[in-house]
């Protein structure tokens, strides 16, 4: 079941052509890839998508529903979070509240409650806290929970940062190149992670430079190149594009692609 | 982290109840309330500078609707100045709202400069329009009337102990409200958006709501501050919202530490003590707040408490 539909999507920064006239569609349950060389316009996709830019062209459809241009609170309502290429990390606050204030939209109720610490505002506290060390465990930050964010490391951060929007319970998923930074193992673990949410329902989006982990859980792979998608279809037959094989050409990824 | 609150709501008690114990004469009580009602001012910029992260240089223009609300509402509406004190606090809410909602798109000092123009504008009412505010030369305040109840009831205070126990209450209520927010979905939300406001937004956070309620709640707790400081001196002049008590509260949120309930009072309790302890400072009052601030800036720039906080855990 297609959740997400992108439809000639484009946007102009001062006469560069960062996105230009890109369509695909992403499903339930799948993991769809956006590569492409650096500066090729995959973050900039991805602003678009959840609002952070208003894009210049083009429409996003959120199960049917015209989304485009809707501010990235609005998307959240609406089950779409996402996570940052670079981090943006509540640093000054603990492990757990970050995991916590992903959890804003369930939690929240009326001001009054939150300051006269009300049963109400107590209780949703309470499941948000519950809701929250299971997202940290899952992502092996349980430990360091009472840890300031400040403090972990890049790889550590990147994980709080899917545990973050994963507290949003959404549908549609952004993930901005969540293994950069991260060793072997920690790559595996991300890579067991975004399979396994899949498998839960969620139309994962997925921005990876590392083409192996790529090829291995997509079920769909989108390729742009300055702005323009090259190419789209399954890990293999992408993998096999001579416009892709080209896009990559003296870039190290070009080795990943072939083999 | 809920220990913790109760920790600290239990020290501030202590220290209210206690420390009547170490004053020499009753002149002290006075100091006392005044002690109390800056930190209540400055608690609720704890909220906003701390959490929120948005900067208000003019708060004691709340404080200044908060007084005159306790000055005009009893002489011109006969209220009692119990409900005056709510009636400052609904207009003080009411226009925090109203100028919050355009003023908050603005950042940092962009920020600075609008409310520093609401606060002038607010001093400029009060000190222009004689006829009700007494101008410059400021007005008298009628008396709340709690003191009377007391004494009929057969409870001799004199006006110094009552003032320092009722300003040490509402502080005590201030600071168990400010603390609930803190780890609240709203307080968690604040903080969230001083981090990272894309972020933020991306988890569903109406960022400009939640930085319009900081803005409206800090006017609030200004806006009590006001009232009392009106109500316990019983006369009361324009300069209660005009600039230098504006940076006043400020530099106390900054000296204690802005992130931090306990931090502010710190603040409050020092920068309020200083130009009595060491009267050769009245005179220089200005010149000192602004080489505090400096200092504080230079060598503790997250403020004393969070500073010595720090250098503690770093000790084994
Ligand atoms: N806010 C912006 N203003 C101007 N140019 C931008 C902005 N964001 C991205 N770009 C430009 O758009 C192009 C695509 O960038 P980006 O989407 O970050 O690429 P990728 O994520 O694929 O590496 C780059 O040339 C980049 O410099
Ligand atoms: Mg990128």
């Amino acid at each position: 079941m297609t959740l997400l539909h992108i439809e000639g999507l484009g946007i102009n920064f001062g006469g560069l052509k960062a996105v230009d006239n890109v369509s695909f569609a992403a499903a339930a349950g799948q993991v769809t890839s956006v590569i492409g060389p650096n500066g090729a316009g995959k973050t900039t996709l991805f602003n678009m998508i959840s609002g952070v830019y208003t894009p210049g062209s083009g429409r996003v459809a959120l199960d049917g529903d015209n989304v485009t241009g809707i501010h990235p609170s609005q998307l959240a309502r609406r089950g779409l979070s996402r996570t940052f290429q670079n981090l943006q990390i509540f640093q000054d606050m603990s492990v757990l509240d970050n995991a916590l204030a992903g959890f804003h939209l369930s939690e929240r109720g009326s001001v009054w409650g939150d300051m006269l610490s009300l049963p109400a505002a107590r209780r949703r506290a309470r499941d948000a806290r519950d809701g929250a060390m299971k997202l940290l465990k899952r992502v092996r930050l349980d430990d360091l929970a009472s840890e300031v964010a400040g403090n972990l490391s890049y790889g550590q951060l990147k994980r709080l940062e899917i545990a973050r929007a994963l507290g949003v319970g959404p549908r549609v998923l952004l993930l901005d190149e969540p293994a950069a930074g991260c060793n072997a193992v920690e790559t595996e673990e991300i890579d067991t992670l975004i399979a396994e949410l899949a498998a839960s329902g969620i139309a994962v989006l997925l921005v990876e430079h590392d083409m192996k982990l790529v090829m291995r859980i997509s079920h769909h792979v989108v390729v742009l190149d300055h702005g323009q998608m090259i190419a789209e279809g399954d890990p293999e037959s992408v993998s096999q594009n001579p416009e892709v094989i080209k896009a990559y050409l003296g870039t190290e990824a070009v080795d990943n692609v072939a083999g | 982290m809920l220990t913790s609150k109760w920790v600290q709501l239990a020290v501030l008690a202590v220290l209210i109840a206690a420390l009547p114990l170490l004053f020499p004469s009753g002149y002290y009580y006075r100091i006392g309330a005044l002690i109390f009602v800056n930190a209540l001012a400055v608690t609720g910029l704890v909220i906003l500078v701390g959490w929120a992260g948005q900067i208000s240089l003019g708060h004691a223009g709340f404080a200044g609707i908060g007084a005159y609300a306790c000055a005009l509402a009893p002489e011109h509406l006969g209220l009692h100045p119990v409900v005056a004190i709510v009636l400052g606090m609904v207009i003080s809410a009411g226009l925090a709202a109203l100028i919050g909602k355009p003023i908050l798109r603005l950042k940092g000092y962009y920020l600075g400069v609008a409310t520093l123009g609401f606060g002038i504008l607010v001093t400029m009412v009060l000190t222009n329009e004689r006829i009700w505010t007494g101008g410059p030369d400021g007005m008298s305040v009628a008396k709340l009337g709690l003191r009377e109840l007391l004494r009929d009831m057969g409870v001799r205070v004199s006006g110094g102990v009552f003032w320092y126990w009722a300003c040490g209450i509402v502080l005590l209520i201030g600071a168990w409200l400010a603390l609930n927010l803190y780890n609240s979905a709203t307080g968690r939300a604040l903080r969230a958006l001083h981090g990272s406001e894309v972020a933020a937004s991306t988890i569903g956070i109406d960022v400009p709501r939640l930085k319009l309620q900081a803005f409206v709640i800090s006017a609030v707790y200004a806006s009590v501050a006001g009232s009392l400081l009106a109500l316990q001196n019983g006369f009361i002049t324009p300069d209660v919202a005009g600039f230098m008590h504006s940076i006043e509260i400020v530099t106390m949120a900054v000296l204690g530490g802005v992130g931090s309930v306990v931090g502010a009072i710190l603040g409050a309790v020092i920068l309020t003590l200083l130009p009595q302890v060491l009267t050769v400072f009245a005179e220089y009052e200005q010149l000192v707040l602004g080489a505090v601030m400096i200092l504080v800036m230079i060598f503790l720039p997250r403020g004393l408490l969070p500073s010595i906080a720090a250098r503690l855990k770093r000790k084994p």
